[in-house]
């Protein structure tokens, strides 16, 4: 456990993605195989089953801190995260750190945990904090209470295993996904230097587009640019190859059977086949909205109800593979003319592909783009019509070859009436807020923003949230109303859920509005206005 | 009558018609400590420590001081008045107050764990202990002085094996010389900011040793990079990102603080490391030294006052919590403390006494 959570430890102290790195590739490769299994299981959002009931959690750890509940709260409340809470509330440690491997900690403990009778836990949990010093205690809480988050992505802990290794990312990339078991020779199979060094299913990597800043116009001939919704959706990689399909996300993550429909018709796709677009909602014809995508993305076995309710199509826009080939050195337009016909031949409604937005002038694209919202799309996208496939969100040339060129969000000012603290970093700040708008003559709560405000204006925020409050119930406080912010949403819909009436989607800060009153603040018919206007 | 009561302009003593650490102008002001946000200017006298002159005179220009001992008593009015070690800063006090045999005693900031640049806490016995409560949370709990040092030290030796420097923002009156009395001055050289090395001389006057301290100042010249590789530097936290810091390029830094306790706090400062250090006395502290003082009814104020008070009504006592807006806004880390004479202005000590880094909720 001792290296483990120094592992953490140093994860944690640094924002520097090379240290990062270079502390997991230092963890791995001293690591024994199955305490390293482990650790890629938790670092990558591997969650056992809750193994004790947090209410239980919370009594034991109170009565063994010899503090009230009341008081227990109040700590929590400050600190934002159960299981720091309990590390700082529990009586000093006296162990200097415990050298019971990890695995032994998670499979004979951690596991074992789960079921056992709620008189017999504290016993248990007493006496393995009493074997760990105040940091071990921490992280071990974390493990209890499956919150385990250390702010290293996916990628980095796999950068750090290629570096540990020497194996390529995207190999070690492709043996991470799908079931991982994390045992001895689960790692064995994950390092192995010899299994299927070029993985039959591997993706390329994505090639990213900048959002678009300066007038489109800037950009030059039109005819030099091919133009495409941006769809609101997931984007992916569908690749066929040794009669296998694999659909990737671009996080890099092997989501196959969670698309089964358009697996199967991509499974029609000759050998040697890699398309690139967007997983998007789609019913009655048309894309149905990103919400619906999301009762999709959350399950963990689908069933006929959910595939019915949500189906799914994958719009392609690119082909980067071909009969075997890499196409990506080829011009845009090449490849998306054969992709045009390796579509067509697929005679698939789930597989198609993104239409070009013909607009002839700059002038007439800009008008288009103010179709996109009654379009259900996020904007345009412009490629060059004779760029190459390139790696990331690199840049070839000055302009640029993928531009975004996103709409505006949706904006209206209301006035902050309700604070509450953040958690994590933000804890003991606050940072979440609720918004009104008028309406005869009160403010009426209408969303709650939690980002958009840099440190310095969070900071002041809070400070002016301290002075302001009026009442306070738990964690949150009424506030004078005072502050007014420009809040910005992409998509406005009726809800009799909320006390407004209607619900607006992604709301967050847009800027703080200090050049305004309260009475300048706009109003619920307003943005009623707006929501009658869109659908 | 109370012996002290909460006015407008601050904690005031109607028998002695004076106020302590007032905010607003008054005749007379007694003084727990030299930090800003207690030692305001526009009073029209004042009382306060011996050891917390230089640093007074120095922060409020020239005005009217009468200087006591820890212990001497002064009557004013119907009230006799004295001042005991708070072990805070250099020259701090815990102010005591006796009317009519009553005695009450206003704590002002405090710490219990043992500082070498300045007197111990002493208990002073009292009938209404008034306690400050910044970090009056379980959560709170202190490490020994010696292995948070150690752990300064190492960190300045690693840093300084690999050529770096390491700086450390601490509040420039009070941790700032803590640090320098704590660490292991062999390691390698120690800078210091303009706005610390002033309050330097004030502690070398008041006879605490410090070790040897360089001063740059002005624009960043090519000698300060080779001068800073190994060396400790401390510097108030309104110094991070200003020129004056351009002249450590690469440096290590860290932040010093009791809010570096919660790992929220450490990730919003975006520093390499939270040392986890405070003037103020943490929870065990606080309880230790209401006990000691055999207070029956206690007030606290500042910070986490609401829960320090509810824990010790469970347990039997009078508690309450002076909870104002100033103390609040005290405390509520925004103001800066303007900048001292002979620092050419270049840096600004913000938040005096306060600690920064996750204000607490009063």
């Amino acid at each position: 456990m001792r290296e483990f959570a120094a592992l953490y430890r140093a994860l944690d102290s640094t924002t520097s993605t090379r240290a990062r790195r270079t502390a997991l590739a230092a963890y791995f490769s001293k690591a024994p195989p199955a305490d390293a299994a482990w650790a890629v299981y938790f670092l990558c959002g591997g969650k056992p089953r809750q193994a004790v009931p947090i209410k239980l959690l919370r009594a034991i750890a109170a009565e063994r801190a010899q503090v009230p509940d009341w008081l227990f709260e109040e700590s929590y409340q400050a600190v934002g995260d159960l299981a720091e809470t309990i590390a700082l509330l529990l009586p000093p440690a006296i162990a200097g750190g415990s050298t019971v491997p990890l695995h032994e900690w998670v499979e004979q403990r951690l596991l074992r945990l789960r079921g056992t009778p709620a008189e017999a836990v504290a016993p248990l949990l007493n006496g393995w904090w009493d074997e760990l010093d105040a940091h071990e205690r921490f992280v071990w809480n974390k493990l209890i209470t499956g919150g385990f988050r250390v702010g290293v992505s996916r990628q980095i802990v796999v950068q750090g295993l290629a570096e540990a290794t020497g194996l390529p990312t995207q190999v070690l990339a492709e043996r991470l996904t799908g079931d991982w078991k994390p045992d001895a020779a689960a790692w064995q199979r994950l390092v192995d230097p010899a299994e299927g060094a070029v993985p039959p299913g591997r993706p390329y990597p994505f090639f990213l587009a900048h959002p678009l800043a300066g007038p489109v116009e800037a950009l030059g001939e039109r005819s030099r640019w091919a133009a495409e919704w941006k769809w609101d959706g997931i984007r992916a990689q569908v690749v066929r190859r040794s009669g296998d399909t694999y659909v990737w996300s671009r996080g890099e993550e092997l989501v196959t059977p969670r698309f089964p429909e358009v697996a199967a018709a991509a499974a029609r796709l000759p050998d040697g086949c890699v398309l690139d677009g967007e997983l998007v909602a789609w019913r009655e014809g048309r894309v149905a909205p990103f919400a619906l995508l999301q009762q999709r993305i959350g399950r963990t076995k689908l069933t006929a109800a959910v595939l019915g309710r949500a189906p799914v199509a994958f719009i392609a826009y690119d082909l980067l593979e071909y009969g075997g080939t890499d196409l990506r050195s080829e011009p845009f337009a090449g490849r998306r003319a054969r992709l045009e016909r390796v579509v067509a031949a697929l005679g698939d409604p789930v597989v198609s592909v993104s239409p070009l937005v013909d607009a002839v002038s700059w002038q007439d694209l800009a008008a288009m783009r103010l179709e996109a919202r009654a379009r259900r799309v996020a904007g345009l996208m412009l490629k060059r019509v004779d760029s190459a496939y390139g790696i990331g969100r690199t840049r070839s040339g000055p302009a640029g070859d993928w531009w975004k060129w996103k709409i505006d969000p949706l904006s209206i000012d209301a006035v902050l009436v309700y604070a509450q603290r953040g958690h994590g970093r933000r804890a003991s700040l606050y940072t979440d807020y609720t918004f009104a708008l008028w309406h005869e003559g009160a403010l009426v709560p209408f969303a709650k923003a939690y980002s958009g405000l840099t440190d310095a204006e969070i900071a002041k925020v809070d400070a002016c949230i301290r002075q302001n409050t009026v009442e306070k119930f738990g964690p949150v406080r009424s506030v004078t109303p005072k502050l007014v912010c420009e809040i910005g949403f992409e998509g406005i819909a009726q809800s009799p859920r909320h006390k407004s009436g209607i619900a607006v989607r992604f709301p967050r800060i847009l800027r703080l509005r200090d050049d305004k009153r309260i009475e300048d603040a706009d109003t619920l018919e307003q943005l009623r206005t707006l929501a009658g206007a869109l659908s | 009558m109370a012996v002290l009561e909460l006015r407008p302009a601050g904690l005031y003593c109607p028998a002695g018609d004076f106020y302590i650490d007032p905010w607003g102008p008054v005749d007379r002001a007694v003084l727990t400590h030299a930090h800003a946000d207690h030692a305001r200017r526009g009073h029209a006298r004042y009382l306060a420590q011996r050891d917390a002159l230089g640093v007074l005179l120095a922060r409020l220009g020239p005005v009217s001081i009468d200087a006591v001992g820890y212990g001497e008593a002064r009557t004013i009015g119907g009230a006799r008045v004295s001042l005991h070690p708070a072990g805070h800063v250099l020259g701090s006090s815990q102010v005591r107050v006796e009317v009519d045999g009553e005695t009450w005693v206003v704590t002002g900031d405090y710490k219990l764990d043992p500082d070498p640049t300045c007197i111990a806490f002493e208990p002073v016995r009292a009938d209404v202990l008034i306690t400050e409560s910044t970090f009056g949370l379980p959560i709170y709990r202190w490490s020994p002085p010696d292995r948070l040092f150690a752990e300064i030290d190492e960190w300045w030796r690693g840093n300084a094996a690999q050529g770096r420097p390491s700086v450390v923002y601490a509040y420039a009156f009070g941790k700032a010389q803590r640090i320098l009395a704590g660490v292991d001055a062999t390691i390698g050289p120690i800078i210091c900011h303009g706005a610390v090395e002033v309050l330097n001389r004030c502690y070398r006057e008041a006879g605490v040793a410090l070790p040897a301290t360089l001063a740059p100042t002005g624009p960043a010249r090519a000698a300060d990079r080779a001068a800073g590789a190994g060396a400790l530097v401390v510097a108030p936290p309104s110094a991070q990102s200003t020129p004056w810091l351009r002249r450590f390029p690469d440096a290590s830094d860290a932040f010093a603080s009791g809010w570096m306790q919660l790992r929220g706090a450490r990730r919003r400062r975006s520093v390499d490391r939270g040392f986890v250090m405070s003037d103020h006395a943490d929870w065990p502290g606080l309880l230790r030294a209401i006990e000691a003082s055999g207070a029956t009814r206690v007030y606290a104020t500042h910070g986490y006052a609401a829960s320090l008070a509810r824990y010790l009504t469970d347990r039997g006592l009078d508690a309450r919590t002076f909870e104002t807006r100033e103390f609040d806004a005290q405390y509520s880390g925004e103001q800066e403390e303007p900048a001292l004479p002979g620092d050419g202005g270049a840096a600004v000590d913000a938040g005096g006494g306060a600690e920064a880094g996750g204000p607490p909720d009063a």
